[in-house]
């Protein structure tokens, strides 16, 4: 099966991956950063002693975690538009779909993450003074993202293998592109063993920095 | 300048504070024991508002704690108080520790409040500490770094929670010698502590509490004399 396996196309195409993995890098870094502090803002309304917020933010999450990525996907890319009246393209569609999805999933992360600073930290903060925002700003959530990186990250890396669910809105991320030359050239065994190898060795070396990362903060 | 009236605190049916009524002026130290589980603690922490109370009155400086319309953050602002795990933020350094509410509640300028800290530092003897984490220091510096900490926003009075329980034998006494000295210099102190030979020394009056009750409420001499009753008695006698 190996046997006539070409280099060259490989070598020729890279540059056109690239392209790809420039949309891909792109689209989960916006989506974490997004998802990160839309996040952040529902696990503050979730542990809101405001019942309304709290229950507005836990159905939020509880409904975006029920549905299927793909479908979120299809109905913002339809949606969007509806809402704004105009077309946005399959970029800004996706990229509201990845965050408000996203944003299910570090909410609880953060919440975890806040719950895990002791009370009598808060106590200290308030006892001088500091009032609820300063309290969460300078000495809760810096101490709970602290807690939470090693978590927040291996999220981060199912995030960029879920962007390559973008071909469903025509998006051309770097599977898709792989794809293209895997068709055009008839080069199926090449192109796709090659993306495979660079997602395995991408997602392993973040993996493993995350495990770096969690000794560090371990001790 | 504290003055509780018949305060009472229930969690569910269980009642931790029982009609508490005591005060403490301006300048006096004021020692609060007894043994765990009597509500020393929760009582010291109705003065700031840091635990809620469901009847009576607390009122520091002539403002009432449990009403509504108080600004707590500001109340707890000149209020200083140590904490039995001296809960130093262990995100931010020595001197930033001090820093920060200097900075965010009182406004003051970097310089200012790094001036005032490394003061503050200096006094309690850990000068070269200052860029060190709260992790890095043992517990008898860090309880001193929490007192510089408090003393930092110029407190009216301070509030102490068991400042010396967590802390190995050896350790206890830098930290008392700190407190000894803020007494001396008339800082008004409400103290919970188990160490008598403290109360002794500087306390103007010692609190004894059993089961949410305060029990006793009587000056230093008496509370060490002969008329201290059955329970304190009893307490006295199994910890000295």
């Amino acid at each position: 099966m190996f046997a006539d396996f070409d280099f060259a196309v490989v070598i020729k195409s890279l540059p056109f991956l690239w392209e790809g993995m420039q949309l891909t890098l792109l689209l989960t870094i916006l989506a974490i950063g997004g998802g990160l502090i839309l996040g952040t803002i529902l696990a503050l309304c979730r542990l809101s002693p405001y019942k309304l917020l709290s229950f507005a933010a836990g159905s939020y999450v509880n409904f975006f975690r029920s549905m299927p990525l793909i479908l979120v996907i299809f109905w913002f890319y339809f949606l969007v538009p509806l809402i704004v009246g105009r077309p946005v393209g399959g970029f800004y569609s996706v990229l509201v779909a990845f965050v408000m999805f996203e944003a299910a999933y570090y909410c609880e992360i953060m919440r975890a993450g806040i719950q895990s600073i002791r009370k009598s930290q808060v106590h200290a903060g308030q006892a001088l003074g500091l009032t609820y925002q300063q309290n969460m700003r300078y000495i809760v959530l810096p101490q709970a993202f602290r807690n939470m990186i090693p978590i927040l990250l291996t999220q981060a890396i199912v995030l960029f293998q879920d962007t390559s669910l973008v071909y469903v809105v025509g998006l051309h991320d770097f599977l898709v592109n792989a794809e293209i030359i895997a068709n055009r050239d008839n080069r199926l065994i090449e192109m796709f063993t090659t993306v495979a190898i660079i997602y395995f060795v991408l997602c392993l070396s973040a993996s493993l920095s995350v495990g770096a990362l969690q000794r560090k903060y371990a001790k | 300048m504290i003055e509780m009236e018949k305060v009472s605190k229930w969690y569910g049916e269980f009642r931790v504070l029982d009609d508490c009524t005591t005060r403490v002026d301006k300048g006096e130290v004021v020692v609060v024991c007894g043994p765990s589980g009597s509500g020393k603690s929760t009582l010291i922490k109705c003065v700031n508002g840091l635990e809620p109370f469901q009847q009576g009155t607390v009122t520091v400086n002539g403002v009432s704690v449990g009403d509504s319309d108080t600004d707590l953050p500001k109340l707890r602002s000149h209020i200083g108080m140590v904490f039995q795990n001296f809960e130093l933020f262990p995100h931010i350094n020595i001197i930033q520790n001090i820093q920060l509410a200097q900075e965010k509640v009182l406004s003051r300028s970097a310089d200012e409040s790094h001036k005032r800290g490394m003061e503050l530092l200096e006094r309690v003897g850990l000068k070269d500490q200052a860029d060190k984490f709260p992790a890095q220091l043992s517990g008898g510096q860090q309880q001193r770094v929490a007192i510089a900490r408090g003393l930092a926003m110029d407190p009216i009075a301070m509030l102490f929670d068991e400042p010396t329980s967590a802390l190995d034998p050896e350790m206890i006494n830098e930290v008392l010698d700190v407190m000894v000295e803020l007494a001396q210099e008339g800082m008004t102190m409400m103290v919970v502590t188990h160490e008598m030979g403290f109360a002794r020394k500087v306390a103007d009056r010692v609190i004894f509490m059993d089961e949410g009750r305060i029990e006793e409420d009587c000056t230093t001499e008496e509370f060490f004399g002969t008329k201290r009753g059955e329970r304190a008695e009893v307490f006295l006698s199994k910890i000295i």
